[in-house]
């Protein structure tokens, strides 16, 4: 019964969003203050018709409902109860149930805040979010139902895939579809004022906010991704440049450069046309990342289940959505002027820097990343594009975005005369340069070029930009939130920046095969394996070893790497043991039975790495302190006042 | 002047159209195309398998057309392949040669014994180094072979009947068949 | 980021019950030949788990074709050799590194193009915009933030 009951709601929603889409769009342009009217109610009613699917879904896999397809090919009865509700997400229908929830979350945080929008402008807004939900709901009813009845039921499910059997899946995807979805707002905004015909500086106010909620959670997601391979896997990598990878760091790169060509637009009426183009950009890239993932057109780890005919569904969603709103763009952007000059050096000019250069390697990672089928549409042949490409690409782009931050941020706007932050600028670069070379050849007395690039660089960011505000503190000036927050997020960046060169040059990996009471020396720690022993869990067996850790005699830590078996799908996975010590991450897995009682053994000492999630997390922090600026409140109340409603010309 | 606003719309548009390819392309995806095509077959020297003394060697293959067919007992789809190489013994419009992939003589063996031998011979490469020569990478794997040597088809995956009739009985010459 | 990789049953027939991750104990003689063997190994696609250098990669062709690596090396081979030694058999798709030949140029050559575009579209804006400072009477944004 629930299920059809989910089914049943979901189609609902379908209509809703239609609703939406029809009145918020049509409303306007026909000036029907009826229709206007009815948009909010259609938001609220698909948010609540998309929560009781979802609910209906949720009770399902609690209920060890298997006679739902769904349910018995990412479920089992020994699957404990928690991983049992993640399992929801947990392959490709249900994730797309949580893609459309989340959008119908955002939906409904644009209808509150849209009452301090111009009436028109604000359902033309919802309007468009309707588009893009009345997509996703189609999608899932017609290729993608998580309600479809096994006949006869399952005796038993197939079990939740073993690697996903982690408190990763809880977090991991939810937060990094609130990312994606997130642009869907600030792609909505876009097309609401292309619509309209008509941006100011107000629309630049009412969006930043948006566009930094989004960027921050899509940070913590990726970071949370990263951080759980990292873990999970037993490999001890963190990034691989995998097509699902780059399909989540391109909207972030695209949604970054976004966040600085609106502070732009924001404060100097500048780059309408470009910061339009980049609010749609942001979104059609996380389409095109769900397009990659779900359609199966490229190998990659995230293996959902792949079916060209999703395929062919989601690009002719792409044609619709991306395809319109790049036409209403080249109709509509030509009319967008601006009167506003800055000079070379003026911060506008480094704003601009730092777009193109963000652009530039999104576009870089694009290529990479669809090398094997452009190569194949081309026909050359196969090709296959890897870290040893990306690596030096995304170099070629992110150094001369990094050497310009520190200068970008201390320049003025307008004028290019960088007058007496000229001198800050220098002092605290020698100084990086100093304390970061000093640091690394003091720490590891052999270099390696990149790691003293990256940390001066890094080192100089931090630096500068704590000059401005350390110095207005002391002179007992206001330091309003947005300063705050943009000064944590460049130094989160340059904390990953940091932590990322030490990582790529000063790891120390060896796979080595031990007998019990055997060791082993790697980076200064001696590593003393104690055999295995058998393990049992609810749903799984498997061996567990323990390893001593000492150095210099002292001990260190205990680890106990295991390698399990999952009774339902025979997948053997390693669950990793790894301690943090002085700087560095010890982590140890356990490989293969050699035979005569020695095992493989995956010994491998990464110094900093903890620093490049905590570098994510402080990012992400700074933009939830810019987002809680004053400005933005102000801004909305500004935007009540009759100034915002003057009659529209669209 | 062109307007610089319909780049982006432009630029999609190409996507679209490598993002169509690429799905008409999918179910081919991750298939490696053989670099061995039109280049001559790689040379090996292998125990035959079930008679480890003899050793049979690619140099006796020189002057006639045959199929190499890469198996082993452990390869699930080899089996279901069987039938298909049976058939095409029967056939005789080409000689089928074993190369007998990272397996046990004995049950490689057992398994020729079980569903029948459609080889002229097999050899049998334990350390899968011929393999790698020849550039396989899951099995089963066919490769067609002309008589100066050259390998002219290679067939990934399951050698089905459609396989059969459209890309390799095309390929080999009419008096092939007359003869044998 | 890389989860769903022990799904790999990639290609036909080879199946991998409970594939794991790769622990490669292997120890070359020298330092500087253990670091050429790993980087190739790294450096080179597994042609079965399609997902994976050959270094990680669980599949037995993966193991042979580390063993191919690390004779080749032993044998005094370069870098070179054993690249063009997997490229003659496996094609360009086992190099995670494009080579640099008229087939896949395009794909390194790409990003500089890009450089200069966005250099020449940067140095274009910048020149219009220059031009504008003197006309521009709007107030500046006062207040230090961003």
């Amino acid at each position: 019964m629930l299920p059809e009951l989910g089914h049943f709601a979901l189609i609902l929603a379908l209509l809703l969003a239609a609703l939406q889409a029809f009145f918020g769009i049509a409303g306007p342009m026909f000036r029907r203050e009826r229709w206007v009217s009815a948009v909010t109610p259609a938001v609220a009613g698909q948010a609540v018709m998309v929560a009781a699917a979802m609910g209906c879904l949720i009770a399902s896999f609690v209920n060890e409902d298997f006679s739902v397809a769904y349910v018995a090919e990412n479920s089992n009865s020994a699957l404990p109860l928690f991983y049992r509700v993640a399992a929801l997400w947990g392959a490709h229908e249900g994730s797309l149930l949580l893609w459309i929830m989340l959008l119908a979350v955002w939906t409904v945080a644009v209808a509150v805040y849209a009452t301090r929008l111009p009436r028109l402008f604000a359902a033309r807004v919802l309007g468009v979010l309707g588009v893009i939900s009345f997509g996703f709901l189609l999608f899932t009813l017609a290729t993608s139902n998580p309600f479809l009845r096994l006949d006869p039921p399952a005796l038993d499910g197939r079990d939740l895939n073993p690697i996903l059997q982690d408190p990763g899946l809880a977090g991991h995807p939810p937060v990094l579809y609130t990312g994606y979805v997130g642009f869907a707002v600030a792609f909505a905004f876009a097309c609401g004022a292309m619509l309209q015909g008509r941006m100011d500086q107000n629309w630049a106010r009412w969006t930043r906010p948006w566009v930094t909620a989004a960027w921050a959670f899509l940070t913590c997601g990726i970071a949370m991704g990263s951080f759980w391979a990292y873990y999970e896997l037993g490999w001890g990598g963190f990034w691989f440049w995998d097509p699902v990878e780059c399909a989540s760091f391109m909207p972030w790169l695209v949604g970054t450069a976004l966040i600085h060509s609106l502070a732009v637009t924001d404060k100097r009426g500048l780059f309408k046309s470009w910061t339009l183009l980049l609010s749609v950009l942001a979104f059609s890239l996380s389409l095109l990342g769900t397009f990659l993932v779900r359609s199966g057109v490229l190998v990659s780890v995230h293996s959902f289940a792949a079916d060209p005919s999703r395929g062919v569904f989601i690009l002719s969603f792409l044609i619709v959505m991306i395809g319109g709103a790049l036409a209403l763009y080249a109709w509509r952007a030509p009319l967008l002027k601006s009167p506003a000059g800055f000079e070379l050096g003026a911060r506008e000019s480094f704003l601009l820097f730092n777009n193109v250069l963000l652009v530039i390697a999104a576009a870089t990672v694009l290529a990479g990343t669809l090398a094997p089928l452009i190569s194949g549409a081309l026909k050359l042949g196969t090709v296959s594009v890897g870290p040893p490409f990306f690596n030096p690409m995304f170099m070629l782009t992110m150094l001369p975005l990094l050497a310009l931050l520190s200068i970008g941020i201390h320049a003025s706007w307008k004028r290019g005369r960088l007058g007496t932050q000229q001198r800050t600028l220098l002092y605290t670069f020698v100084a990086a340069a100093v304390l970061g070379c000093g640091l690394v050849y003091g720490i590891y007395s052999h270099g390696h070029l990149l790691t003293p690039v990256g940390a001066t660089l890094g080192l100089w960011i931090i630096l500068s930009s704590l000059v401005d505000p350390v110095d207005r503190l002391r002179r007992r000036l206001s330091l309003p939130r947005a300063v705050v927050g943009m000064t944590i997020a460049h130094i989160g960046l340059a904390i990953a920046v940091i932590a990322l060169t030490t990582v790529q040059s000063f790891t120390n990996e060896r796979d080595v095969a031990m007998a019990p009471g055997g060791s082993a020396t790697v980076g200064g720690y001696q590593f003393r394996f104690d055999g295995v022993r058998p393990i049992e869990g609810p749903n799984y067996d498997g061996v567990g070893a323990t390893l001593v850790v000492t150095r210099n005699g002292s001990a260190v830590a205990v680890l106990k790497p295991q390698k399990r078996q999952y009774w339902v799908q025979h997948q053997v996975t390693t669950e990793t043991a790894i301690h943090y010590s002085r700087g560095n991450n010890i982590l140890v897995a356990l490989g293969d039975d050699l035979g005569a009682s020695r095992w493989s053994v995956r010994i491998q000492i990464r110094p900093l790495v903890s620093f490049i999630w905590i570098a994510a997390v402080i990012m992400a922090l700074g933009g939830a302190l810019a987002l809680s600026d004053r400005r933005y409140r102000l801004a909305r109340e500004a935007a009540t006042a009759p100034a915002g409603t003057a009659p529209e010309h669209a | 002047m062109i307007n610089r606003f319909l780049i982006p719309v432009v630029v999609f548009a190409l996507l679209v159209v490598v993002l169509a390819i690429g799905i008409k392309h999918s179910p081919e995806k991750g298939i490696i195309p053989s670099p061995l095509i039109g280049k001559p077959a790689p040379q090996f020297s292998l125990p035959s398998l079930g008679d480890p003394a003899r050793t049979v060697s690619s140099a006796t293959l020189r002057g006639r057309w045959y199929l190499l067919n890469v198996w082993g007992s452990w390869c699930g789809t080899c089996r279901e392949e069987h039938r298909m190489l049976l058939e095409v013994r029967r056939s005789g419009r080409v000689p089928l040669i074993g190369l007998d992939w990272k397996d046990d003589d004995s049950q490689a063996l057992g398994y020729l014994q079980q569903l029948g031998d459609p080889y002229e011979f097999v050899a049998a490469d334990r350390d899968g180094r011929t393999a790698i020569d020849w550039g396989v990478y899951a099995a089963p794997e066919s490769f067609l072979v002309n008589p100066a040597g050259i390998v002219v088809y290679k067939c990934m995956g399951e050698l089905t009947p459609d396989i059969w009739e459209k890309e390799i009985l095309p390929r080999l010459p009419q008096a092939q068949a007359a003869r044998s | 980021m890389r989860l769903g990789i022990a799904i790999c049953v990639a290609g036909a027939g080879l199946a991998l019950a409970g594939a794991a991750w790769a622990i490669d104990t292997t120890q070359m003689p020298t330092p500087e030949l253990q670091a050429r063997y790993e980087g190739l190994t790294h450096e080179l696609r597994c042609v079965q788990c399609q997902d994976n250098d050959i270094a990680d990669s669980p599949a037995g062709i993966a193991e042979d074709l580390r063993r191919q690596v690390r004779e080749m090396l032993l044998a005094g081979k370069s870098d070179d050799d054993v690249r063009n030694f997997m490229l003659a058999r496996y094609g360009d798709f086992v190099l995670y590194s494009p080579r640099f030949a008229p087939k896949t140029a395009w794909l390194w050559i790409a990003p500089e193009v890009l450089l200069l575009v966005g250099a020449l579209v940067a140095w274009r804006v910048v020149r219009k915009r220059s031009r504008l400072v003197s006309a521009d009477t709007e107030p500046l944004p006062e207040d230090g933030s961003p």
